[in-house]
């Protein structure tokens, strides 16, 4: 048994701002993981489907344009729907502090705002890896 | 176990690729499960798509999937790309660009991360290959890795191979070489919008005149654009013309019997060489090493003994 664990880096929404998801793909490739990045404008149907086919442990959203309150809740739900809620959801962009409680409340695990240092994602990353492993 | 081999053959996606990580990671019952589809496998086209990075192999799949789509076909994706050698990490970038094709209930699309496997796909790429062909997807699209001169792995694991160049590939000593450039059953010369691509198709087509292989004037050279999408529908004409004439010509037979007759032989390595790091799971050969370290006996002699010690132990 030879188990990695595999990440999507998506970018739902309309923004084209794309150098923060590049960023966290490639640092998270460099931490040794596999991550499949499927590029901006992605629908939450889209990322949903990516997810299920590429069978991923961890969804990493990425948004800038403001619709994350719509948008992220709206991934953790069609997970559901699709009986594939053990996928972890976290999230990453301009994202205003007072929005995050609501987004945890949604299903999204982690919210990483800019200036956060990889080494917070890898450890989230990790520990949540670990929850999974002992449950 | 029934309930994943139930689910890969209603075409439930969910069950497809979690069978897909099973083999990936070499699970438990990965073995049982290959055993249980084998007589559901054998119906899919299997089509190889090679080329070096950046030819725009996954921008020709997006094209491609779109086309068999309009013919009603169910399309499966492996798209490879490499695993750091480093820290064992992989981006996969291949279906960026097949996205087009992502909420489509009748494609499937899986990127594959070589894993330190080289050749240019992942050990796993066969088995996953079996998985959608029991799934029922008609066409199966295999993405190499983007190759240099010599990972020719996708000839074993596909009935027909195209080799996607773009204009500067090199001048006509690079297409006289072996390896990669040999393994085309179509070349298609893509981003056929720039300049030069006419030159290359004029040299492979003078290289296939050479060739000593009877069967290489079927080999045809296309030109595309994955971008405008010209040369599309002649290059699936192409392929299929090609393919009803390796299964009349009894060629691809050939290669399915090639394909069983490696994998017996793999599965076969893997089993003896577990055998032998079972039997001799713990010795150190201290004593040989030394012997062999002081030029008393040489490392063959040493081997010789060890295996015959191994036939004797399995006749017993």
């Amino acid at each position: 048994m030879n188990k990695k664990v595999r990440i999507l880096i998506a970018k739902p929404g309309l923004d084209g701002h794309d150098r923060g998801a590049k960023y966290i793909a490639r640092a998270l490739k460099d931490a040794g993981y596999e991550v499949i990045y499927t590029g901006i404008r992605q629908t939450p149907e889209a990322i949903v489907k990516t997810a299920i086919q590429e069978d991923v442990d961890f969804i990493g959203l990425s948004l800038l344009s403001g619709a994350h309150n719509e948008l992220f809740p709206r991934v953790t739900e069609l997970l559901k729907k699709h009986g594939a809620e053990d996928i972890i959801v976290f999230g990453g962009g301009i994202i205003p502090e007072e929005d995050i409680p609501f987004l945890k409340s949604k299903g999204i695990k982690a919210i990483f705002t800019p200036g956060t240092p990889i080494r917070d994602v890898i450890d989230f990353i990790e520990s949540q890896k670990e929850a999974k492993n002992n449950e | 176990m029934n309930e994943l081999v139930e689910g890969i053959i209603s075409g439930n996606t969910r069950a497809i690729s979690k069978a897909i990580s099973l083999v990936e990671n070499d699970g438990p019952d990965k073995i049982e499960l290959l055993k249980e589809i084998h007589r559901y496998v054998g119906e899919s086209v299997i089509i190889g798509i090679t080329g070096p990075p950046g030819a725009g192999k996954s921008s020709l799949i997006n094209v491609l999937i779109k086309e068999y789509r309009k013919q009603g076909k169910k399309v499966g994706i492996l798209a490879i790309d490499p695993t750091s050698p480093f820290t064992g990490g992989a981006l996969l970038g291949d279906r960026l660009r097949m996205q087009d094709h992502s909420t489509d209930e009748n494609v499937f699309i899986r990127s594959l991360a070589t894993r330190g496997h080289l050749g240019g796909i992942s050990l796993a790429t066969s088995d996953a290959v079996k998985i959608l062909d029991a799934a029922g997807f008609e066409i199966i699209l295999l993405e190499t890795v983007g190759v240099g001169q010599a990972e020719i792995e996708i000839v074993e694991a596909s009935d027909i191979v195209l080799l996607v160049l773009v204009p500067g590939y090199g001048d006509e000593i690079q297409v006289l070489k072996a390896g990669i450039i040999e393994i085309g059953d179509i070349y298609v010369i893509n981003k056929a919008d720039q300049m030069d691509a006419t030159k290359l198709k004029t040299t492979i087509e003078y290289y296939l005149e050479l060739s000593p292989d009877k069967n290489a004037n079927h080999r045809k050279v296309v030109l595309t654009s994955s971008l405008t999408g010209s040369g599309v529908d002649s290059l699936i004409h192409e392929i299929n013309s090609t393919y009803n004439f390796f299964r009349k010509k009894g060629i691809l037979n050939e290669r399915r019997k090639t394909r069983i007759r490696k994998e017996i032989l793999r599965i076969l390595n893997s089993r003896i060489l577990e055998s032998i790091n079972q039997t001799f799971n713990g010795r150190n050969f201290d004593s040989s090493i030394n012997k062999i370290l002081n030029k008393k006996i040489d490392p063959y002699t040493i081997a010789d003994s060890i295996f015959e010690e191994m036939k004797k132990r399995s006749q017993t």
